[in-house]
């Protein structure tokens, strides 16, 4: 691990307008350490949707991205209501999200579809009333 | 297509990138959802939205668009354009309808693109 960067940002969850900066912040540093300009927008993507989940459902959360020598790996972990059911949520189109949320350009369903889908591997921990922690991992 | 073409068919208002002008971009894509935009759009890309807040730029940013356009008379504010300042992202701003406004730049040869997946 010694050769692993590790970034951690504080996700707030009141200010819609503010979502997105851990995202940015993650993808001024990969572009300082020069990965290849494919995996930085696959990052910015899935960390983007999930900052944006952690703010339209959790009331904000934690992100932590790990740049190692082989992967970056996001883990967004927050202390919000927890997905009652995994598969549904991973169905595109399917959603719980506000009008408020909507109004912001997302709250469609497309959420945690499109981190699928830009990740190499994708895992969701969550438990109701306690939290959802989720971990993707994009390959170098 | 060039920029100072794309904002010549839409009699568009450059509100902040003028040094872009110059720019070309190949395709276009019409969204007022942002994760549809995240799904399907390559980085050679001009955004249409009129989604008028800072995700529409956040989101362009992202991507790596560098181009985005305001359809339906919307107006970014002063805290989007200084966003799209920092990430270098050009800003136009139209009254065409995003049917109009890509309706015009489909006819005039800007291609759609592909779904990605």
């Amino acid at each position: 691990m010694d050769d692993s960067l590790v970034l951690e940002y504080d996700v707030p969850g009141d200010d819609f307008t503010r979502a997105g900066e851990a995202s940015s912040a993650t993808k001024a540093t990969l572009k300082r350490l020069g990965l290849p300009a494919d995996i930085i927008r696959r990052v910015s993507i899935v960390m983007y949707e999930g900052e944006i989940n952690m703010v339209i459902h959790a009331d904000g959360g934690k992100a932590t991205v790990t740049v190692s020598p082989d992967a970056v790996t996001m883990v967004l972990k927050d202390t919000g209501p927890g997905i009652p059911d995994v598969d549904k949520a991973m169905q595109a189109g399917w959603s719980t999200a506000s009008g408020a949320a909507r109004d912001l350009g997302f709250g469609a369903g497309m959420g945690l579809p499109n981190m699928k889908k830009w990740s190499d591997r994708m895992t969701i921990d969550t438990a109701v009333g306690v939290g959802t922690t989720v971990t993707a991992v994009i390959d170098l | 297509m060039q920029i100072r073409k794309i904002r010549e068919l839409l009699n568009a208002e450059l509100l902040c990138g003028e040094e872009m002008l110059d720019d070309e971009v190949s395709y276009g894509f019409g969204a007022d959802l942002m994760s549809d935009a995240l799904a399907h759009t390559d980085s050679d890309t001009l955004l249409l939205t009129g989604l008028c807040n800072p995700q529409a730029i956040r989101t362009a940013d992202m991507l790596d668009i560098a181009h985005v356009v305001f359809v339906r008379g919307k107006r970014p504010d002063e805290g989007m354009l200084r966003l799209a300042r920092e990430s270098g992202i050009c800003v136009l701003a139209t009254r065409c309808t995003m049917f109009k406004a890509c309706g015009l730049l489909y006819g005039a040869g800007l291609s759609g693109g592909e779904l990605h997946g």
